[in-house]
């Protein structure tokens, strides 16, 4: 998903810097009669907004299918769901295990004792494949199915003070 | 039906308080720049200042930050809003000393008191520090806040004032008679509506920012005054997203009121104009839960609204008034100097850090980039490449010698080096949250190192070249009192 975001951004930042310079370029000779320019450059951006609308729509539409608050990350995995309940302290986690099975829904049941936490799960390359925050007062529930069996990291993704940066456990995911 | 003739207006110079703002928000903004480098030089490991002396900066640093766009902003605003209606003088500069007062409360609580719990304050944080700052450190830190709120509060009402007392009511001022009627030309110009919606959104938002901090503030002293800390998260982001985006729509004025100036083409209200800022309005004030998409504990309909309203954001900042500019600049004639490119430029800073801002809104996207570097990347676009240069060149518009004056070598250097750093400096946050390093971290790991120098490199460049827009600023201030015409008049037409 992140290599996805950062292309769509490059390319949409592109785009735009696309816009600019071409008008930029095309700003020295002046064309006194603004009414013409202005009827066409209107009409274009009719065309700009309905364009916008059809590739932005659907991207809108298609991204609100997946829920992550749903099953949908689960929804690979077979099998009982395995529950985790993970708790955050300033600045530890303690979780009810440290190890699940890949393959195997995962249900995090994650809250804080103390302030505001962010729990975020992190692959062997240090990449965040899921997260929910860690509130006090409410469990948020966070079900994901990992594929690949390895040592994950949980760092903290919320800050909660002078040792945030520190507030990191594992959790080892292992072969069925 | 509306005519589109431009119509020359004179060219004001600004008043002693407009001026006090800008020569405050310059000195805070330069040294707010160094504390983010020093923040950067931390992670990178070039510098060793401890993670409770980071996380001081890094609170200062946003709390300046969103403090100095304000200030800025509203010293654009009310610098153009005043030439069409009855404003106080004295109120605007109650307002500054309010924000000083305040800025002074914050710099005692984090420097003496050594509070660190973050600009956002979320509770129940400040309240909770493992001993690390007292119940005082954190009331004076949320105290300095609320004046600074109530300050800008007396500023919102006293525009309301003026501009009800001009235009009768807000609906007139948001030119809805022309947007729902008939357009006979006589709408609001671009200035009065912009004010009118960022009158109506901030007033709302530093209610309910003040609310928050004074319940926490209660909460305190006395903790049986217990707090939902799901809904004290709601109204912060309420809050802090309207203040930090009005700050965009306040200067964004100056785009409005000099380009035309240079193109001696009109910006006018239209019933496009109108709209988009009608709904902008509306926009502002309910997407804050895209801040909370990974709460999932929030009612989903306002997730769901929160993402949807993401997308829908997007459209007015780029197919009006990013779309605007291009017109009015197109063949125009323009003669460009460093006021008039960095208003630009700063036109693409906004629609540009709006496109990872509405894919950091994507659920599916948030669930994997919430509170990584991509967050202050797409940021610190629009903001500095956008809000922060509406800033600088208004700052050059007004020190500007004589409409044929041309730009030192130096200056044009610097125009370049800005834009090529600040895009370094960004789009280094943004790889980095590619990445998935965590943001708002004193230490990082050291797969993460490599990417804080790059952008601890491209800081330093920003500084450099910011600094010697600052200097020219303070230079010329003299300058920029008097009336006289600033904008070059553009090339005319050849056969």
């Amino acid at each position: 998903m992140q290599p996805i975001a950062w292309q769509i951004s490059l390319v949409l930042m592109t785009l735009v810097a696309f816009g600019f310079a071409f008008v930029a370029i095309n700003s020295g000779r002046r064309q006194e009669d603004y009414a013409p320019l202005q009827k066409s450059a209107y009409r274009l951006r009719t065309r700009l907004f309905w364009g916008l609308v059809l590739v932005f729509g659907p991207a809108m539409i298609y991204t609100l299918l997946d829920l992550p608050y749903d099953a949908a990350r689960a929804r690979t995995g077979s099998g009982a769901v395995q529950v985790v309940d993970a708790t955050g302290y300033q600045w530890r986690w303690e979780l009810s295990r440290d190890h699940v099975a890949a393959g195997q829904p995962v249900e995090f049941r994650v809250t804080s004792a103390d302030v505001n936490h962010g729990f975020g799960i992190y692959d062997a390359n240090l990449h965040l494949v899921a997260q929910t925050q860690a509130m006090p007062g409410y469990t948020n529930t966070l079900r994901h199915t990992f594929t690949e069996a390895g040592t994950y990291k949980v760092l903290c993704m919320e800050y909660c003070g002078v040792a945030h940066h520190n507030m990191m456990t594992e959790i080892r995911v292992v072969a069925q | 039906m509306a005519t589109y003739t431009y119509e020359h207006t004179p060219d004001h110079g600004a008043k002693a308080g407009v001026l006090a703002y800008l020569a405050t928000s310059a000195a805070v903004l330069l040294l707010m720049m160094v504390f983010g480098l020093l923040m950067r030089l931390e992670q990178a490991q070039w510098i060793s200042i401890g993670a409770d002396r980071f996380y001081e900066l890094m609170t200062l640093h946003g709390a300046g930050m969103v403090g100095i766009a304000a200030i800025a902003g509203a010293s654009v605003m009310w610098h153009f809003l005043r030439q069409y209606v009855d404003l106080s003088s004295r109120i605007f500069i109650a307002n500054l000393v309010l924000f000083l007062a305040g800025v002074v409360m914050i710099l005692g609580s984090v420097l003496i008191g050594h509070f660190h719990g973050a600009w956002t304050f979320l509770f129940p944080l400040p309240g909770k520090s493992m001993g690390m700052w007292s119940p005082g450190a954190a009331a004076l830190f949320m105290g300095g806040l609320l004046v600074i709120g109530v300050g800008f509060l007396l500023l919102h009402l006293d525009i309301a004032r003026a501009i009800v007392a001009r235009y009768g009511n807000f609906a007139r001022a948001l030119g809805w008679p022309q947007l729902f009627g008939h357009d006979d030309g006589k709408a609001p110009p671009p200035t009065v509506v912009a004010s009118a919606m960022v009158t109506i959104v901030n007033v709302i938002g530093l209610v309910v920012g003040a609310s928050i901090l004074t319940m926490m503030l209660v909460n305190l002293y006395v903790p049986g005054f217990d707090i939902d800390p799901l809904l004290a998260k709601g109204m912060i982001y309420f809050f802090g997203h309207i203040f930090i985006n009005a700050t965009i729509y306040m200067a964004v004025i100056a785009v409005y009121e000099i380009l035309p100036r240079y193109t001696q083409r009109p910006w006018k209200s239209n019933k496009v104009f109108l709209a988009s800022w009608t709904a902008s309005t509306l926009m502002v004030m309910f997407i804050f839960p895209h801040h909370l998409l990974m709460d999932f504990a929030f009612p989903k309909w306002m997730l769901v609204m929160g993402h949807v309203i993401g997308y829908l954001n997007t459209v007015p900042i780029l197919v009006v008034t990013g779309y605007g500019a291009l017109m009015i600049v197109y063949r125009s004639g323009i003669r460009w100097d460093m006021a008039s490119k960095l208003l630009f430029l700063s036109l693409f800073g906004w629609a540009a850090g709006a496109m990872p801002a509405f894919i950091d809104g994507t659920i599916t996207v948030n669930y994997v980039m919430h509170n990584t570097l991509w967050v202050p990347g797409h940021f610190h676009t629009y903001l500095l490449l956008g809000m922060v240069t509406m800033v600088f060149g208004f700052m050059y518009y007004l020190g500007k010698p004589d409409h044929e004056a041309d730009d030192r070598l130096l200056d044009r250097i610097a125009f370049w080096l800005f834009t090529s750093s600040v895009l370094g400096f960004t789009l280094s946050f943004l790889y980095s949250g590619k990445e998935s390093v965590a943001r708002r971290y004193a230490a990082h790991l050291p797969e993460w190192v490599p990417y804080d120098r790059i952008g601890a490199v491209f800081a330093m460049l920003v500084i450099a070249s910011s600094l010697l827009f600052i200097v020219r600023f303070f230079s010329r201030i003299g300058l920029a009192r008097h009336d006289y015409q600033r904008a070059p008049v553009a090339r005319a037409a050849t056969a």
